[in-house]
């Protein structure tokens, strides 16, 4: 067990409510002896229509990166569906700067279990399957216990709670690939095929989802939040936050900072200067900010001093336009995106005046062109160009039109692509060439392209499978 | 490869504007077919119309515009009366979209161009560039895109990525991986067509590479055609790679003959040899494929074995004249009740007929054709593996069962009651008559292309042309009516085979038949033949004509 972690004062824990408690276990007697599966009693007296418009009610946004709205994505069930309707966890967490979901399912996974059964009550699924990253076969474990002793208590399997509901949960763990946690992408893993990311249109997993089937792919944390909207009522639970940003999120945070770590906060209650600040102590000492990815390593990063235009409506309800640094963004969804980034997955990787970005945007190609599925064109060989490029830059090869040529190649991935992966692995190099264009000019002087130096490694890297 | 595909019966029309003109699509047109239908051709290289989408190339994005909707939740019209369009701000794949009322197309607008101009840049920095020595050079999509629509100079620095090159993956492909852009048709033909999911990808991201699973091979009767949908060098034929260059082939349509379905194909040639034959989309027949049984069936015609000038009495007589009227005045020597015919189900409707009119004027009763059966499958190749089974049938040379006189034939040779037999492009060994049977026969004229066992005991052989080599007409097992074009000339002497049986009834009876054209033959025919009222050998088409039997 870790060590107990009491929470910030600034943190409104709710689905982080029994992490790192003293005593609590992850069993299902703790739970129970916690108030746990009460909320399922009660959504079961629900008629399923309910759940789905409290859920609406309560402007929940999804929380695995999009931020696409829970509601309306379960919405997209037509009603009175003839074809079977999956549900699965999408507990595939692997964008870089991210460790939330890890925490529910390590310590509180009935939770999750929880806001599972209730999801599939809502949705009219009985068979829900727990997609897990291979990564995490701990958490596999924990899940397996957790849904073995849901069904011995009646919580799962047949006949649930004596509703008369069915529902099966099923595990099943990925083999370590990052584009599993595409939508598409895991549900053909979960097919047992290549997690090829699929086409949309016309393949919608509402529409045709797992096995041509209508399916909702939720994130761990997102699921959890049903639980708590169903206890509180959507009303009630979109009164935290803020309109169209409701609920807590949870963060965490990464990098150049003194108490590096995870809380869970209302939705822009906080601006990101107060979450390095006061929740994790600010810099080390001496050190001055240089730049933070605001929302897992996807996400576009802000430059320290930056400022940002916001719209935003005035006590009267007219428009009116303010300026804000960096640090003065408020953590929600939308300030986020109109700053040029995104609230993303939470994952906030704060770099320090010591950091090389050039270095920074280097290591972050290196993950997008091992991890680029390859089954599309700008995303296949354009996330191993970039790669190529930056790894030429650090070897001291940088000619002068390099800067360019990496916004060129990262604009003609972005909007081009199957999936998601294309805007993910070519906004890094956007930003970062964009907003420190000193650092890497400082290494693109060369007038002419240097010799190609030896080729090296290439074949053996074949070999290696990378 | 061809690009049309079939679009749906007309059930619903819709209004598509292509590049600024309204046209109308059947409903459930792919935008891709659309606006090849409308004249703008979309470059792909993933889409194929008989097999899935997958949407990976990105090759084949436009610019799309949804019809602009007023408050009153109808399209608003501009000045034209025509609905004004919401243009999407990043492009998109038209392979996957199918049309929908009022929608808006841009193919070749300033994003579009940057896209396509994207998309080659990316598929061009990891090829290796290889034109002048990979056999596709000439017919490589992503050589001829690159012309049309790809960036002029590279940017690229880096050093590309290094895949397996010459691989054997099955007995008659080639694969070289670094060419592979990794459309993944292939893939998709060996499971969606061929049923045989033996190719794959293995490894991520720009180090993707085609395979075949452990201990298998790509050897399925089906996989010649994974090289015809490869756009790239990736898989070649290991029969046909270097041995031409593509565009020096002359090309020739016609369709196989190595079984009764008629796989049209197009033959390739260049001075007077057939280097390779493709198949050549046909919705009745073959779809776009062929199996390679079909398509390598054909090396035998460039043989330094065939046979050059004919034979009369044992020896070679160059003179066409006199070999054909000393045959005919060895078989006008035997009663016709001492004479059978067999004729072969490899001949084309033309020679079936001039067959029949032989066994009228020598009052030949005895005849059949020799059937060849063996092993089919439920894609194209059929158990029946003569062409033109149908054609016979038709004209009268076997009954409904082919080959049920064949026994009949073989006792009556054995009992010596049969001293002549004509045997048109079959061996009779084949009916198990062992060549001092044949000796027994007093006459014993032949046609054949190659040497066997019966052109060794023949005293009259007769060298004819293969399916290349000649005009005509076959009927394929569901009575459709297809056409043979002379690809390449018949070495040596050897003739077409309607101008030898022509000849040779000719000097039997001693009066012309008029027939100076393989057309005069077809006319001749239809005019005998309720089933062909009315047709002509052009009026097949390169596609054929379904004739009214079963």
């Amino acid at each position: 067990m870790p060590a107990p972690r009491i929470p910030h004062p600034r943190e409104k824990r709710i689905v982080f409510a029994n992490i790192d408690r003293e005593g609590y276990t992850p069993d299902i007697a703790c739970y129970l002896r916690n108030g746990g599966y009460e909320d399922l009693k009660k959504a079961v007296k629900m008629a399923p229509a309910e759940i789905v418009a409290e859920v609406k009610t309560s402007s929940l946004r999804g929380r695995g990166g999009a931020g696409f709205p829970c509601g309306v994505k379960w919405g997209f069930i037509r009603p009175g569906e003839t074809k079977p309707i999956y549900l699965i966890c999408n507990a595939d967490e692997s964008e870089p700067g991210t460790f939330k979901d890890r925490y529910i399912i390590h310590q509180d996974p009935h939770q999750l279990m929880e806001g599972m059964i209730i999801s599939a009550f809502a949705l009219n699924v009985h068979l829900a399957y727990l997609y897990i990253r291979g990564e995490f076969p701990q958490g596999a474990q924990i899940l397996e216990q957790a849904i073995a002793e849901a069904k011995e208590k009646g919580f799962l399997g047949k006949n649930i709670l004596g509703t008369g509901f069915d529902l099966e949960i099923y595990v099943h763990r990925g083999a370590g690939a990052y584009i599993c946690g595409e939508e598409t992408g895991l549900i053909e893993s979960l097919e047992g095929k290549r997690a090829y990311p699929r086409i949309k249109p016309p393949y919608f997993p509402a529409v045709l989802g797992l096995y041509q089937c209508p399916t909702i792919v939720n994130n761990v944390e997102t699921l959890c939040h049903v639980k708590h909207i169903v206890r509180m009522g959507g009303a009630e639970y979109a009164k935290i936050g803020k309109p169209n940003n409701t609920g807590t999120r949870i963060v965490g945070v990464s990098g150049d900072v003194v108490k590096p770590g995870y809380f869970e906060i209302e939705v822009g209650s906080m601006t990101l200067g107060e979450l390095i600040n006061d929740l994790c102590g600010g810099l080390k000492p001496g050190r001055t900010l240089k730049a933070i990815i605001p929302g897992g390593s996807s996400a576009k990063v802000f430059r320290a001093g930056e400022k940002f235009k916001i719209k935003s409506k005035a006590a009267d309800g007219s428009m009116v336009e303010t300026e804000i640094g960096v640090l003065d963004i408020p953590l929600d969804f939308d300030t986020m995106a109109a700053c040029g980034s995104m609230a993303g997955s939470g994952g906030v990787i704060v770099m320090d005046d010591t950091r090389d970005m050039v270095e920074a945007l280097n290591n972050l190609n290196h993950f997008y062109a091992h991890e680029s599925c390859g089954q599309c064109t700008p995303c296949r060989e354009g996330s191993l160009w970039m790669q190529k490029i930056t790894d030429r830059l650090l070897a001291g090869g940088g000619v002068e039109s390099d800067p360019g040529l990496l916004e060129s190649v990262s604009n003609n991935i972005a909007g081009k692509t199957i999936c998601a992966f294309g805007e993910a692995c070519s906004w890094p190099t956007m930003s970062f060439v964009a907003k420190f264009p000193e650092e890497f000019a400082a290494r693109a002087k060369k007038q002419v392209p240097p010799p190609t130096p030896p080729e090296f490694l290439s074949e053996t890297l074949i070999g290696a499978g990378h | 490869m061809s690009t049309e595909a079939t679009t749906p019966k007309p059930v619903e029309l819709v209004n598509v504007q292509i590049d600024g003109v309204w046209y109308q699509f059947p409903k459930g047109t792919k935008v891709i077919e659309a606006c090849s239908q409308a004249g703008k051709f979309i470059p792909r290289y993933c889409y194929h119309p008989r097999l899935s989408t997958p949407g990976n190339c990105r090759m084949c994005m436009v610019e799309l515009g949804m019809p602009k909707m007023g408050p009153d939740r109808k399209p608003e019209l501009g000045p034209d009366g025509k609905p004004i369009h919401n243009w999407i701000p990043r492009p998109q794949i038209s392979c996957a979209q199918e049309v929908s009322e009022g929608l808006g197309v841009r193919t070749d607008s300033k994003m579009v161009q940057d896209a396509r101009k994207g998309v080659l840049e990316f598929l061009l920095i990891n090829h290796p560039l290889d034109c002048p020595i990979c056999d596709q050079a000439g017919e490589c999509r992503l050589q001829e895109f690159s012309y049309d629509f790809g960036p002029a100079k590279t940017r690229f620095l880096e050093h590309k990525v290094k895949k397996p090159k010459r691989i054997q993956i099955g007995p008659r492909i080639t694969l070289d991986d670094e060419r592979c852009i990794l459309c993944s048709r292939c893939v998709r033909f060996m499971r969606e067509v061929a049923k045989d999911d033996v190719i794959g990808i293995v490894n991520r991201g720009s180090y993707s590479t085609i395979t075949c699973h452990p201990n298998k091979t790509l050897d399925s009767n089906y996989s010649l055609n994974t090289v015809d949908i490869c756009p790239v060098g990736a898989l070649t034929s290991t029969d046909f790679r270097f041995k031409m260059r593509v565009w020096f082939l002359k090309e020739t349509k016609s369709f196989c003959t190595s079984c009764a379905t008629g796989c049209n194909t197009v033959i390739g040639a260049r001075e007077n040899l057939m280097y390779r034959q493709t198949p050549r989309e046909n919705n009745d027949v073959n779809e776009s494929w062929m199996c390679d049984y079909g398509r390598l069936n054909f090396h035998y015609l460039n043989s330094p074995d065939r046979l050059l000038a004919p034979v009369a009495k044992g020896v070679n007589e160059p003179d066409w004249t006199a070999a054909l009227t000393a045959t005919a005045s060895a078989l006008k020597s035997l009663p016709p009740s001492e004479v059978a015919l067999i004729a072969s189900g490899k001949m084309t409707n033309e020679e079936l007929f001039l067959a029949a009119g032989l066994t009228q004027a020598l009052g030949i009763m005895l005849h059949d054709i020799v059937p060849h059966t063996d092993a089919g499958d439920d894609i194209l190749l059929s158990t029946d593996r003569n062409p033109n089974t149908a054609g016979a049938k038709l004209l009268g040379l076997c009954d409904a069962n082919a080959g049920s006189k064949l026994p009949a034939i073989a006792d009556g040779i054995r009992g010596g009651t049969i001293k002549g037999l004509v045997i048109l492009g079959e061996d009779a060994t084949a009916l198990g008559l062992a060549e001092s049977e044949l000796r027994k026969l007093e006459v014993l004229v032949t046609t054949a292309m190659l040497p066997n066992l019966t052109t060794a005991s023949a005293g009259y052989v007769l060298p004819g042309s293969g399916f290349a080599e000649k005009r005509g007409s076959m009927v394929n097992k569901s009575g459709r009516l297809q056409r043979l074009n002379r690809a390449i000339q018949a070495p040596g002497l050897a003739r077409d085979d309607w101008e030898i049986l022509t000849g040779l009834t000719e000097a039997i009876t001693g009066t012309s038949l008029g027939l100076a054209t393989i057309e005069d033959v077809f006319k001749a025919m239809s005019a005998a033949t309720p089933a062909l009222t009315g047709l002509s050998l052009s009026k097949i088409g390169d596609l054929g004509v379904q004739l009214p039997i079963a």
